[in-house]
Order: structure tokens, then C-alpha cells, then sequence
């Protein structure tokens, strides 16, 4: 191993409720991730990526298994100086800005809270970062569009200048357009201020454009780690990531005739 | 070439609003016969008021005109309330995004269904209850007659969009009309839902709306394809020469969707140009 | 630039001068932000005539308390002439009559308007904080502490108000203090309730998650995140509730619970006016009409406002 992984999660288990009402959301999942690098969890609606990542920000309860950020054990509950490392950004831009708040109050109270100084300037900085200008700094967020909402939300995260940010589905309830536009603006900010994310999607696409390495995730467990060459390449192990990824070519006929599946 | 099932020429559809009226559809123009027609667009692109104005389902404060609106020789805009209730549901069904939105919460998905038939077409109980039954099996639906039983809250999103199409396709319609049908479900079960919709729709040649955001599905799916942006369509295309797209809209859509084939870094983005609308 | 804003309606009418600053899009401040948000709210309302009125006729009830000295003509108090002017009908020099110690009504019902606005204001004041508390504190923290609060505030509601403002009143001896305190104790429960409802679906919403990332403290996010957004709902209620307060306060001066003699309470000018009912109808009408008037004007104050804070409910 050339270096220490940013972030180390080792047999994570994640269990709601007791008794006959239990449920394991996440069972002994592993996996590393490499200091600036990109690590992806793919799966569908209830295989426990998000809980994954709920879990490493506190939002989730552990119950078994050990999460390492920057070579150091998290701790519970997580204390400020952890959220000054991790940061997160939701899926829904529509539900994760508080609606009364103009956008100036929404990237000031992370300053405030952690009673850091110039916020002025941090706030202006964080808008040109993701490509805003000042102009939207009075904003409320309904006066916002849903891409400029999740720019928005990318600001806030970065405004504290965290070395992980956590991405929950950052592009699935944007059309099609801006999805593009968030992610280059991702990757250019992970190229510049040498962040490693870790990227929850449910879209094969989405997660092979941006990440390194992922894990494929079905009902709360690993099914296999791969990366997106193999991926690319059509090289998967597992019949369930093989079905992902016919699935996410479009529809395909058992009988081809009308209409050829749009291969690009 | 025989009458279209249906005929839309000029249709628009306005909302007026106290900061001013929004024209969500401005003058949208097809034909559709028994086939696959799709409509893609962004959001706010006017593509499910497209649908719902079809069906008269635009909500209150919106506004429907168009120079013909015709269901299989049918004035739309013109027919009575009666025929219009007959033919919704009926001959022409529709399909939403999410089916517990769409569903009774408080009614078992069998009476559901049963009521649907019933309301269209003279049948006793036990002749609906077959039917009912015929058509939960013929979506692929595992145990239909525990299904039968069941409360749509009680099933799973996929289980209740497959009951949503079964009770929409039980009184045989000529046109369906499914404004995104899949986009809450997860890709496998989407998969499934959709190779369901298609064989329904061959085997019984009926027409279908497929109203969605996505392109890459809408193109392998449909026969045709509407892309409609601000309101209007700016390219009516086969799916199957969807590469060789004209428009710079369709274009760029095609082109900002990252593929599992290739890593295009950065992704082309759309510079949306102000004349699209006009 | 970022991404395509939904169509932009076409205006009817261009902006201009202070309305375009109002309703700029791109607010150079947060006064403008805030004053701008505040005139859209007033926008609403204003459209909806009714709510109007009801606003003025608060207005007016907060004018005449304020100017009580000046625009009445008589003392409250002190009565005239008690064998020439007693139980006189209205006339232009009594213009609400005078009730059965010579005293002029129409300067009466406009001193009892400071006693109204003082129960209003008081029960507002002291209710409205208790019940946002222990409503968002409950639904916010949820598990013990919910239950605990949950149930003191079950036993508070379990109590008819007047019921216990009886007791109370009985206990500490009638008087105006006491029958404002005794309302405002039996009127949070339903405000505990409604903030705790809005708190719950506000709590696991995604931006009080992303606060909670930022490693804010508990009371910081309740104070700062979760009481704006459940203040509408309770500033619209409390308005709703304002007509009862007022009539359960006239019913306990009606009683005799509530503001002593010669205090110019309305309900207690009631009280006095039952005795000449039938052949002085004006000693009872005048106050009565006054408790009216000013409960329907904060019920549609309290529809306007609904209009305004919470779009939700108001169809």
C-alpha cells in the first residue's frame, strides 16, 4: 500500500429496530478509500448505500464494525473537528435548503458555528467556486433553480474546507443537463482542492464517469467491488452488476425489430 | 393511411396566474397512430401537460385550446362530459409516475381494479373478478390472488405500478398514455414494467404515449420521438435515427449524459440558446 | 451558468422604481431580501378584502386603546347625575347611552378596549412562547423527553378552559391578572401540538440534517431552524384563537371572575345590561357589539394571515 486510506470502514453493520421488528440496513460491508481519489456505492432503492454513508456522518447508528477517517478511529457522538473533515451533500436540492433561509444565512452558519472569521469573504469565495456570483447571495432558495440549489448545497459543504465529502445521489433529481454541469463542476473541485468523495448513485453511468473503484450493493451487502474499467469493459464477476448494467443501456426487446436499443 | 387514433394540432395550454399567464404548452402539433409515440423534455419542458390536456386532466387554473384535439373522430374539446368520462378510463387510460399516489389507499388493489372494469363495460361480479384476476396475471404479477386481497400500501412500488397497469389496460383501451411509469422505480424493476407495457401494447395494438425525461430510454423504447422544449416540439424524430438528430437541443441532450461506453471528461454541456423558444 | 431557471412567467405589468427594488430577483441585501419577502406576504393579503378589514379593525382596537383619554367624552368611572342621566338611550350626547349608574357606555366600551387588548396581548405573550417550546423541545428530542412533555401537556388540555379558569380564579381571588392567567395556562396546549406536528415532519427533513453535519448544537438548530418554520402555523393559529380568549375573558367578567367593578370590562358591562334587557336594550348591545366586532376582526385577520404563512391550509 503506497498510502493510507482516507477513509477506512471495516465490517460495518447498521441495524434499526430489535426483536422480530429488526432490520439489517447494511451488513459487514468493507471497503477503503485512497486520499483523493473517488469510490462509488451503486445498488437499488434499498440495498443500504445511503445508510452507508448516514452511518459515517453520524445519521445512522452503528452498530458493529469500525469507521477510520484520515487514520483515526470517528468518534461517537461525532465531535465538531469530525465535520470539519466529512461533509455532505444531499439528493433532493429542494429539501436540503432551509426554505426561510436566504442563501447568505444558509453558507454563514457553518462559519458560525465553528466561529470562523471573515465570513464575508468565504462567502463570496464559496459562490465563485461553484460558479455563482454574488448576485445570489440574497436569494432565498425558492428563487433558485434546482441546479443552482445543489450548487448551492456544494457551497455549504465546502464552505469549511473538509478533505471528505459524501455525495448522496448528488445529480438524480436533476434534468439531464444540469446532471452534466454538477459533475464537472465535482470533478474540477476535487481536481483543485484534492478532495476525496465517495458517490452514492443508483446510475451505473453517473458513478463509472466520476468514480475510480465502486461497490455494488443489493439488499444491504456488498455483492462485488470493481472499478469502472471493468466496467467499461463489460468485465464483471456478478450476474446482478451484469443485470445493472444492461439495464442501464436503455431497454432492449427480446426480439429486436422496431426500434434498436441506443448504443453510444 | 388510415384516420390517426388520435389528432393533435395546436394544442396549448395556458395558466394564468396572478404574477401573469404561463404558456406551459404553445402550440404542440401530432399525429399518433397504433404505435410507441415518446415525448422527452427537461422539466418545465410542457411535456405531462401535454398528456394531461389530452385526457382534460389540466389542473384548475389552466386554460386548453387547440385548432383539433380528436380521439379516434372524437372532438375532444367539443364532447360532452359523458362521453368524456366514458372515454377516460375507457378507451383512453393513463398511467402516472407513482402509483401510491395514484392508487386508493383505503381499497383492496382486486375491488380497484374490479371497479374499474365495471365502470366501463356491463359485467356482472364474477365476470369482473376474472378479468380482474386475468389482467393481475397478465402483468406478471407472482400470486395474483393474494395480490388480489392486498392494499396498495401492503405491495412494493413495483407491485403497485404493475396493479396501476393492470387497472388501466383491464377495460382495453385504445391509447395509454403512461407519464413517466418508471421513474420511481429502480432500473431492474423499471425493466421488467416496461417489457410488460410493450408486449400489452403489441399484442393489442394499442397506441402509447410514453411521457419522460429520459432519452436514452425513451429512444430504445418508442418508435417515434417528440422533444419538446419551452413548451413547444423542436424535433420529431424516429428513435431509431436519434443520433443522426438535427435540433442542437436534442443534440446536446444526447450528448451530456455520461455512458458506461466511453469517459468523456469534461461532459459536454447545453448552451441553451434563447431563439429554441421562441 | 448554472443551469436553466424555470420559464419566467411573462409580467403583466413592468416594475417600476420601489416595487422593482421589492421584488428584484437578485436582492443586493438582506434588508432587501427580507422587506422584499415581506411585501410579496403583503401582496397576498392584501387581495383578500375581508382579511383587510379584519386587519383594520384590530388596528382600530389597538388606535382607541392607545388614545382611550382622548377620544372618550366621559369619565369611565365616575357617573353623571344619577336621577336625570341614568339609562339613557343613545342620543348625540351619549352616543351609546348610559348605563345604571349614569355612566356614558361609549366612553366605557373605549376604555374596555385597553382591557381586551391587554388580555389578548398578555395571553399571546405568555401562551404562545410556553406551547412553541415544549412543542418543538418534544417533537424535536423525541423519546422520553417527547413523552414527558407530551403528557403534561395532555393533563393541561384535559381541563375545560373556563372550568379551570374558575378554579383558578377561585383560588387566587377574581380579579383581571388572575383571569389572564388562568387563560393563557389553559392555551398553550394546543400550541405545544401543533408545533410538535410541524416538527416532526421539519426533523428528519434533509436540511436539518446538513445543519446537523455543520456539528450545530441541539438548541441552535431548534431556535434557528425549527421555530421560523413552525411559527407561521402558530401565528395564524394564536390569531384564530384570539376571538375565544376574548369571549372566555368577557365570559369571566360576565361571571363576575374577571375584571371587578368599576373596571370597564365588556363582559362584565354585559352582565350589568341583563338586568334592563328588554326595555334598556342599549347598556347590554353596546359592549356585546364591540366583543363582536372585534373577535370576527381578528378571526379574518387570522384567514388573511393563513393566506400569507401557511398556503398549505388555506383551500
Amino acid at each position: 500500500m503506497a498510502r493510507d486510506p482516507m477513509l477506512d470502514i471495516r465490517s460495518l453493520r447498521v441495524t434499526y429496530g430489535t426483536g422480530r421488528m429488526q432490520v439489517d440496513a447494511v451488513k459487514d460491508v468493507s471497503f477503503q478509500v485512497e486520499p483523493g481519489s473517488v469510490y462509488g456505492l451503486v445498488g437499488e432503492s434499498g440495498s443500504g448505500k445511503s445508510t452507508v454513508l448516514r452511518a459515517i456522518c453520524g445519521l445512522a447508528p452503528v452498530s458493529a464494525g469500525r469507521i477510520m477517517v484520515d487514520g483515526r478511529e470517528v468518534p461517537s457522538p461525532r465531535s465538531k473537528a469530525f465535520y470539519r473533515t466529512v461533509q455532505m451533500v444531499f439528493q433532493d436540492p429542494y429539501a436540503s435548503l432551509h426554505p426561510r433561509h436566504t442563501v447568505d444565512r444558509t453558507l454563514s452558519e457553518p462559519l458560525a458555528i465553528h466561529g470562523e472569521r471573515d465570513a464575508e469573504a468565504r462567502i463570496l469565495q464559496a459562490l465563485r467556486e461553484v460558479g455563482l456570483g454574488p448576485s445570489f447571495r440574497f436569494r432565498y432558495p425558492h428563487q433558485l433553480s434546482g441546479g443552482q440549489r445543489q450548487r448551492i448545497a456544494i457551497a455549504r459543504a465546502l464552505i469549511l474546507r473538509p478533505k471528505v465529502l459524501l455525495l448522496d445521489e448528488p445529480t438524480s433529481a436533476l434534468d439531464a443537463s444540469v446532471q452534466a454541469e454538477i459533475l464537472n463542476l465535482l470533478d474540477d473541485l476535487r481536481r483543485n482542492l484534492g478532495l476525496t468523495y465517495i458517490l452514492v448513485s443508483h446510475d451505473l453511468a453517473v458513478v463509472a464517469h466520476l468514480c475510480d473503484r465502486l461497490l455494488v450493493m443489493r439488499h444491504g451487502e456488498a455483492v462485488e467491488e470493481t472499478s469502472s474499467e471493468t466496467l467499461r469493459a463489460n468485465r464483471v464477476e456478478s450476474d446482478y452488476t451484469r443485470s445493472l448494467v444492461e439495464a442501464s443501456q436503455g431497454f432492449t426487446r427480446r426480439t429486436p425489430q422496431a426500434g434498436a436499443p441506443l448504443a453510444s | 393511411m388510415t384516420a390517426p387514433l388520435l389528432d393533435v394540432e395546436d394544442l396549448r395550454v395556458r395558466f394564468h396566474l396572478r404574477t401573469g399567464t404561463v404558456e406551459a404548452v404553445r402550440g404542440v402539433t401530432f399525429k399518433l397512430g397504433r404505435e410507441r409515440l415518446g415525448i422527452v423534455g427537461e422539466s418545465g419542458s410542457g411535456k405531462s401537460q401535454t398528456g394531461r390536456a389530452i385526457l382534460g386532466l389540466t389542473p384548475p387554473p389552466g386554460e386548453v385550446e387547440a385548432r383539433r384535439l380528436a380521439f379516434d373522430g372524437i372532438d375532444l374539446l367539443t364532447a360532452s362530459r359523458r362521453t368524456l368520462r366514458a372515454l377516460r378510463g375507457g378507451r383512453i387510460s393513463m398511467v402516472m409516475q407513482d402509483p401510491k399516489y395514484s392508487l386508493n389507499p383505503v381499497m383492496p388493489i382486486g375491488e380497484q381494479i374490479i371497479e374499474a372494469y365495471q365502470a366501463h363495460k356491463k359485467a356482472g361480479k364474477g365476470e369482473a373478478r376474472d378479468r380482474a384476476l386475468a389482467m393481475l396475471e397478465a402483468v406478471k404479477m407472482r400470486d395474483p390472488g393474494r395480490v388480489f386481497a392486498l392494499y396498495p400500501h401492503e405491495v412494493s412500488g413495483g407491485m403497485g405500478q404493475r396493479a396501476m397497469i393492470a387497472m388501466m389496460l383491464v377495460t382495453e383501451p385504445d391509447l395509454l398514455i403512461a407519464d413517466e411509469p418508471t421513474s420511481a422505480l429502480d432500473v431492474t424493476v423499471s425493466m421488467e414494467i416496461l417489457r410488460i407495457l410493450d408486449e400489452l401494447v403489441s399484442e393489442r395494438g394499442m397506441g402509447l404515449i410514453f411521457i419522460s425525461h429520459d432519452l436514452k430510454l425513451v429512444s430504445s423504447f418508442c418508435d417515434r420521438v417528440l422533444v419538446m422544449y419551452a413548451g413547444r416540439v423542436v424535433e420529431e424524430i424516429e428513435a431509431r435515427n436519434l443520433r443522426d438528430a438535427r435540433h442542437p437541443y436534442t443534440q446536446g441532450l444526447m450528448r451530456c449524459l455520461p455512458t458506461l461506453k466511453d469517459d468523456v471528461r469534461p461532459l459536454p454541456t447545453l448552451n441553451r440558446d434563447p431563439a429554441w423558444a421562441l | 451558468m448554472a443551469g436553466s431557471p424555470p420559464l419566467p412567467p411573462i409580467p403583466t405589468a413592468a416594475p417600476v422604481g420601489m416595487r422593482a427594488w421589492l421584488l428584484s430577483s437578485e436582492p443586493s441585501s438582506r434588508w432587501q431580501a427580507r422587506l422584499g419577502r415581506g411585501y410579496l406576504g403583503w401582496r397576498t393579503f392584501s387581495r383578500n378584502p375581508l382579511a383587510v378589514i379584519g386587519l383594520a379593525v384590530i388596528l382600530l382596537l389597538v388606535f382607541v386603546a392607545l388614545f382611550a383619554d382622548v377620544i372618550a367624552p366621559y369619565s369611565p368611572i365616575a357617573g353623571g347625575d344619577l336621577r336625570t342621566e341614568r339609562l339613557l338611550p343613545p342620543s348625540a350626547l351619549h352616543w351609546f347611552g348610559t348605563d345604571d349608574q349614569a355612566r356614558d357606555i361609549f366612553s366605557r366600551v373605549i376604555y374596555g378596549s385597553r382591557i381586551t387588548l391587554m388580555v389578548v396581548m398578555l395571553v399571546a405573550v405568555i401562551a404562545t412562547p410556553i406551547g412553541l417550546l415544549f412543542g418543538t423541545v418534544a417533537g424535536y428530542m423525541g423519546g422520553w423527553v417527547d413523552t414527558v412533555l407530551m403528557r403534561i401537556t395532555d393533563i393541561f388540555l384535559a381541563f375545560p378552559r373556563l372550568v379551570l379558569a374558575l378554579a383558578f380564579v377561585a383560588a387566587l381571588g377574581p380579579g383581571i391578572e388572575n383571569a389572564i392567567i388562568a387563560i393563557a395556562i389553559t392555551s398553550w396546549p394546543p400550541y405545544a401540538r401543533i408545533a410538535r406536528a410541524e416538527t416532526l415532519t421539519i426533523r428528519n427533513s434533509d436540511f436539518i440534517a446538513a445543519v446537523k453535519l455543520q456539528g450545530a448544537s441541539t438548541p441552535r438548530i431548534i431556535l434557528g431552524h425549527v421555530v421560523p418554520l413552525c411559527m407561521s402555523s402558530l401565528i395564524v393559529r394564536v390569531t384564530l384563537d384570539m376571538a375565544g380568549i376574548i369571549l372566555t375573558a368577557a365570559g369571566l367578567g360576565f361571571l363576575g371572575l374577571g375584571a371587578q367593578p368599576p373596571m370597564p370590562e365588556w363582559g362584565a358591562m354585559v352582565a350589568t345590561g341583563r338586568n334592563y334587557l328588554i326595555d334598556q336594550w342599549w347598556v347590554a348591545a353596546m359592549p356585546g357589539l364591540a366583543i363582536f366586532v372585534v373577535s370576527l376582526g381578528f378571526n379574518l385577520l387570522g384567514d388573511g394571515l393563513r393566506d400569507v404563512l401557511d398556503p398549505k391550509a388555506a383551500k
